[in-house]
């Protein structure tokens, strides 16, 4: 099967998920990348440690900026000169956008929120949860080429240390395309990711006994390079701001590892992360309901336990 | 101690305004979608079919009724096996009883005395007969009855509390409701939407159990009954089936004690609902004594008898809710359901028969009875608010099959007060003699006025497992209620009170609103509430604090109970 | 100034959702309801069509005929009418499908600004407005947190992962916002009582001209095969500390590769 992985960048450094996917289609089949922006050249070619056997570039000044539109022109006028099987996406704002307006552009099935891909003979089968990941749902294509958005962090990158032929191609644009323009854009955030983004999460709950227990919390988080939640009880008493609220009234959350600190893990708060990758529980009460589906649990001290994984993991991380 | 000792701060003044320029006029105003409500906007609306020219006089709106919760149904909770024949009288040749959304008329019942071991089967009192009746769900009953209504011409207003009366010179002109968009400390949020007055030519408050509006005029017009009300807490659950249940259960005896200083009057009902469905609920009247007591918690253990195991194998709980029964029958009606402007029905008029444990069919009654008063009223060209005008409602309801039914059973309640063995007895007694013995009319205590005493009720409950038992917030969480944090607290409770009585409210309450929180000095405690837990059952009302509606919307989203 | 805001019934809240094994498609037979995600757009549009001076506020839907009642909330906070395609062979559509139908009955009413909500709370597909405003060949902006509108120009911060971009474009355009862009008004007592007089209309696929190979499933491209069961958390290792946990934590943090 052939693939085509549209392959983002920021800031002079190819997207991490995108290389993800990359590692995963070569894994599938033929893989070729296709890289797009102002001054993208070597970008490009670094593609190919990655996976790609070939990488499509598209420099123009007008593809610049991350806006969609004007990337679906491009991505258009790729596809009618090439035959992919599959043109597949990492998901994030902008390639959510650039997939679902292709998908327009072609008439072509796009399937989005997956977490997995086979390729069963010549069927390709995607894999995505539903129902807030209570069922997971095999999904298929009745066209080509078959484009799918991968979610965010399934997929590892992995540097195969090859190299990729570049080969460049030019595109014009619709003028609908070029209408939106962007007079700012957005750097790196400096205060760590919030929640929503972040790959580790440490949430507090009351086991913490009162708002001077986030201290430990955040100190860990940071160790981790994650970001700090909270359950509404410990909201409620003004311990923690509603921002980071996990649960059924707060936000929702899918890390790759949640930490849960003194918290208990009734229905509500569940709700809210039960879909995160890891899940280690840090309780004093043997039988708090975040046992039954976290998938390691401490019963102990937190006040203990926590100060000492933050030491651990700060230890393990500079080796 | 006892929680009467800990009164609520509570002034029912605080919530009657004087009518200032309506910013919304109806015809006529109806407080609660249930079934009361419901019966009395379909009366009108058949009513004023007849009668066009008053149906203009009474504007762009002629009724209309407030709803608190999302839809009609969303805070209906009961059993229920209805008698049919108010529903019937209702809608005459309208809608036969097939195309009432019932579950099947109950053909075989049995009534189970229960030990921890054993369940006895005992003959059904002659007042629990539920030949040639139906099971249903009221949540479901209710929304059917709103398209009825809507049918009928109502408009119905949901996510619309009805916050204070609007009253002056001696009657009712209206319905201010409530508030929605405040934060906890009461303060307007972004969204904030003011209540509205709305005016109508009659109000009629059918809002059920732990009436807020009802509290408010039966003070404001002094139309206490003899007898304080009590109420009994009842907590269901509906359950997916492996094996249809076929027959409707009633229980009596474990896991509530008989002796008299426990008073723990009540039982369990599990009725079949379709081939593929149950519910199982247990009721507990509200003048218990015991701290540790808690209403769930004790279904929680009833599921785990031998009898209920059985019932429930290979099934899968799929609703939950709670819900006070108001249960002082005819001694705590008020002595008057009308005041000038005001008409008032179903179960927050009380009217509900204990022993039969119905009450349904009442309200529907009372609600068509009231629809037909107020009609009278205002075809005859009469205002309403005049004194005596809606008289003929009392009148007609004290004529009604409603008021001889509770008359006879009207002494069986306070019976129980003394254990189940010397009150099943009297109210044997009673039951036979049709309500001539005993003579005369007993009294009732107030459930708050219940010294408090503490047994080692609490070790007993079952650690949920989550398949066949579950804890409190599991159970919220099924009710379908997701009421926003930050909304403000609507229960009227004093925060620093007796150890015992915290620890009363933390189990009485089926939906853990309340926590007993840290010590106050004097050996007091402090009460932690989380009023976005509230189901809104109205327990604590009975035991020393007040429900006040909270913001529209808020609370359970039931369907199924 | 017209603005449409593109609204979803979608079922009842999460408890009770349940595939149907059959068509192994969410059960939508139940109860429904405006998807709360998209009570922000609405808000959106009447603060734009408020500031305009005058303006209308329209709510186009593709649904089952009952959505009708739901979309009452939207003119219930006070928009100005509701468009529902409501037809049998727009059933069971997917992206491509839905797109071609949304884009139809959007194309009848050229509006100056098209709007989205978050997401819809079923699918959780956060796509469509993409292939619609790809449809409509007009500009978009996507995970909008703060628009404004001066001289026939949008300006909108739009909320990326790394941060807020600033985007302009003309009008018409498309925009979908983010649910941090506003606190949806609670319908007041005056709107839920005019809700029921403001005009609705059906619309069937014939209507828009769309012929019925391009909608339902004979217009999608994307099946659903099979259900499975999630794969299994695994069982919990659960541990009393002795003093190791720490450790035991960083280990199996480490097997996992989550270090």
């Amino acid at each position: 099967m052939r693939f085509l992985v549209f392959v983002e960048h920021h800031e002079g450094k190819l997207q991490k998920d995108s290389l993800g996917v990359l590692a995963k289609a070569a894994s599938l089949g033929d893989v070729e990348a296709v890289v797009l922006g102002q001054g993208v050249q070597e970008l490009a070619a670094d593609a190919g440690r990655f996976g790609a056997q070939r990488v499509y570039v598209m420099d123009d000044v007008l593809l610049d900026r991350p806006l969609p539109q004007p990337r679906v022109d491009a991505l258009e006028t790729l596809l009618a000169d090439n035959g992919f099987d599959a043109v597949l996406f990492a998901a994030t704002v902008l390639s959510a956008d650039v997939a679902a307006g292709l998908a327009a552009r072609l008439g072509a099935g796009l399937n989005y929120d997956l977490t997995d891909l086979v390729v069963e003979g010549d069927t390709l089968v995607g894999k995505r949860p539903a129902l807030g990941d209570s069922v997971y749902v095999d999904v298929g294509w009745t066209s080509e080429p078959r484009l799918a958005l991968i979610r965010s962090g399934t997929f590892e990158a992995q540097e195969t240390g090859g190299s990729a032929e570049v080969v460049p191609f030019e595109s014009r644009f619709q003028d609908f395309s070029l209408a939106a323009t962007m007079v700012e854009q957005a750097h790196e955030e400096s205060e760590g990711p919030s929640i929503e983004d972040a790959d580790v999460i440490v949430a507090g709950g009351r086991g913490l006994g009162g708002p001077e227990g986030f201290q430990q919390v955040e100190e860990l988080a940071k160790a981790l390079g994650g970001a700090v939640a909270a359950t509404r009880a410990v909201v409620d008493a003004g311990w923690y701001p509603y921002s980071t609220q996990v649960g059924q009234t707060g936000k929702t959350v899918a890390p790759k590892l949640y930490v849960a600190v003194g918290i208990s893990g009734a229905i509500q708060h569940k709700v809210g992360m039960q879909s995160s990758g890891l899940i280690v529980a840090i309780n004093k009460d043997p039988n708090a309901p975040i046992f039954e589906y976290a998938d390691f649990g401490v019963v102990g001290d937190l006040n203990e336990i926590v100060p000492k994984l933050t030491e651990l993991v700060k230890a393990r991380r500079a080796a | 101690m006892k929680p009467a000792d800990y009164p609520p701060p509570f002034d029912p003044n605080e919530f009657v305004v004087a009518p200032g320029e309506p910013e919304i006029e109806v015809g006529v105003l109806i407080v609660g979608a249930g079934p009361a409500g419901l019966a009395c906007a379909i009366r009108l609306g058949q009513l004023l079919e007849g009668a066009p020219e008053l149906a203009e006089r009474l504007g762009e709106v002629p009724v209309a009724l407030l709803e608190k919760g999302k839809q009609p149904g969303s805070h209906l909770l009961s059993g229920a096996v209805v008698n049919p024949r108010s529903l019937q009288r209702l809608f005459k040749d309208r809608v036969s009883t097939g195309d009432m959304p019932f579950y099947g008329r109950v053909e075989h019942e049995s009534v189970y005395f229960l030990t921890s071991k054993r369940a006895m089967r005992i003959p059904a009192p002659p007042t629990m007969r539920n030949h040639n009746n139906y099971v249903a769900s009221l949540s479901q009953l209710g929304r059917w009855l709103s398209e009825r209504a809507e049918e009928a011409g109502a408009t119905i207003l949901p996510e619309t509390s009805g916050h204070a009366l609007l009253a002056g010179d001696g009657r009712v002109r209206g319905v201010r409701t409530g508030d929605r968009g405040r934060g906890r400390g009461g303060e307007e949020l972004g969204n904030f939407e003011p209540g509205s007055d709305v005016h109508a030519r009659v109000t009629v408050l059918a809002e059920g159990t732990q009436g807020h509006l009802t509290g408010v005029a039966i003070d404001r017009f002094g139309l206490q009954g003899e007898s304080p009300q009590v109420w009994a807490l009842g907590v269901k659950e509906v359950w997916k089936v492996a094996k249809p249940l076929g027959r409707v259960i009633h229980t009596m005896g474990w896991p509530l004690r008989p002796g008299a200083k426990y008073r723990e009057f009540g039982g369990s009902f599990v009725y079949p609902m379709g081939d593929d469905m149950l519910t199982v609920g247990m009721v507990v009247g509200l003048d218990y004594r015991d701290v540790e007591l808690s209403v769930h918690d004790v279904l929680q253990e009833l599921k785990t008898h031998r009898l209920l195991r059985k019932l429930l194998e290979g099934g899968e709980r799929v609703a939950w809710g709670a819900k006070t029964i108001p249960e002082g029958g005819l001694l705590s009606v008020p002595k008057r359901l009308h005041a000038p402007g005001l008409l008032i029905c179903g179960d927050g008029a009380g009217l509900v028969n204990v022993p039969a444990l119905k009450g349904i069919h009442y309200a529907v009654e009372s609600g068509r009875l009231a629809a037909e008063a107020a009609f009278a009223a205002l075809q005859r060209g009469e205002s309403p608010g005049r004194r005596g005008a809606l008289a003929g409602y009392d009148e007609a309801l004290k004529d009604s099959f409603v008021w001889s039914d509770l008359r006879q059973v009207r002494n069986m309640r306070p019976a129980f007060g003394r254990g189940f063995w010397l009150g099943g007895a009297m109210a044997g007694a009673a039951t036979v003699s049709r309500g001539a013995f005993p003579p005369g009319d007993a009294t009732l205590e107030s459930d708050a006025d219940q010294e408090l005493i503490r047994t080692d009720r609490a070790a007993r409950y079952p650690a949920p497992d989550g398949t066949l038992t579950f804890d409190k917030l599991s159970s919220v969480f099924l009710s379908g209620n997701a009421t926003r944090d930050d909304e403000p607290n609507h229960i009227r409770v004093q925060q620093r009170v007796a150890p015992e009585l915290a620890e009363l409210w933390t189990r009485m309450c089926p939906a853990s609103v309340y926590e007993v929180g840290e010590e106050a000095g004097d050996g007091d405690v402090h009460v932690e509430v989380t009023p976005s837990n509230c189901v809104q059952c109205g327990a604590i009302t009975a035991k020393g604090g007040r429900l006040t509606p909270p913001e529209g919307g808020a609370g359970p989203d039931y369907k199924l109970t | 100034m017209k603005i449409a805001v593109c609204a979803k019934y979608v079922p009842e809240a999460s408890a009770n959702r349940r595939i149907d094994a059959s068509t192994k498609r969410l059960d939508r037979s139940g109860e429904g309801a405006l998807n709360p995600f998209d009570a922000n757009a609405v808000e959106e549009a009447l603060k734009a069509r408020d500031a305009s001076g005058d303006g209308e506020v329209v709510i186009v839907s593709v649904g089952p005929e009952r959505a009708l009642e739901a979309m009452r909330r939207a003119l219930a906070m006070g928009a100005d009418r509701v468009v529902l395609v409501s037809d049998d062979g727009a059933a069971g559509s997917d992206l491509v499908a839905t797109s071609r139908v949304l884009a139809a009955a959007l194309e009848r009413e050229s509006a100056n600004l098209v709007l989205f909500g978050q997401q819809a709370n079923d699918s959780d597909g956060a796509v469509l407005w993409a292939a619609v405003a790809e449809r409509l060949q007009l500009p978009l902006i996507s995970q909008v947190a703060e628009l404004t509108l001066e001289d026939g120009k949008l300006r909108g911060k739009r909320q990326t992962e790394y941060g807020y971009d600033v985007i302009e474009a003309p009008l018409p355009a498309v925009v979908a916002v983010s649910d941090a862009i506003n606190e949806p008004r609670y319908p007041s007592l005056k709107g839920i009582m005019g809700a029921k007089k403001k005009p609705q209309d059906t619309l069937s696929l014939e209507d828009l001209a769309v012929d019925a190979g391009e909608a339902g499933e004979a217009g999608s491209r994307t099946t659903v095969e099979a259900l499975n069961d999630p794969p299994a958390r695994g069982d919990t290792i659960k541990i009393d500390d002795d003093g190791s946990g720490a450790q035991k934590i960083v280990d199996f943090l480490a097997e996992k590769k989550a270090l």
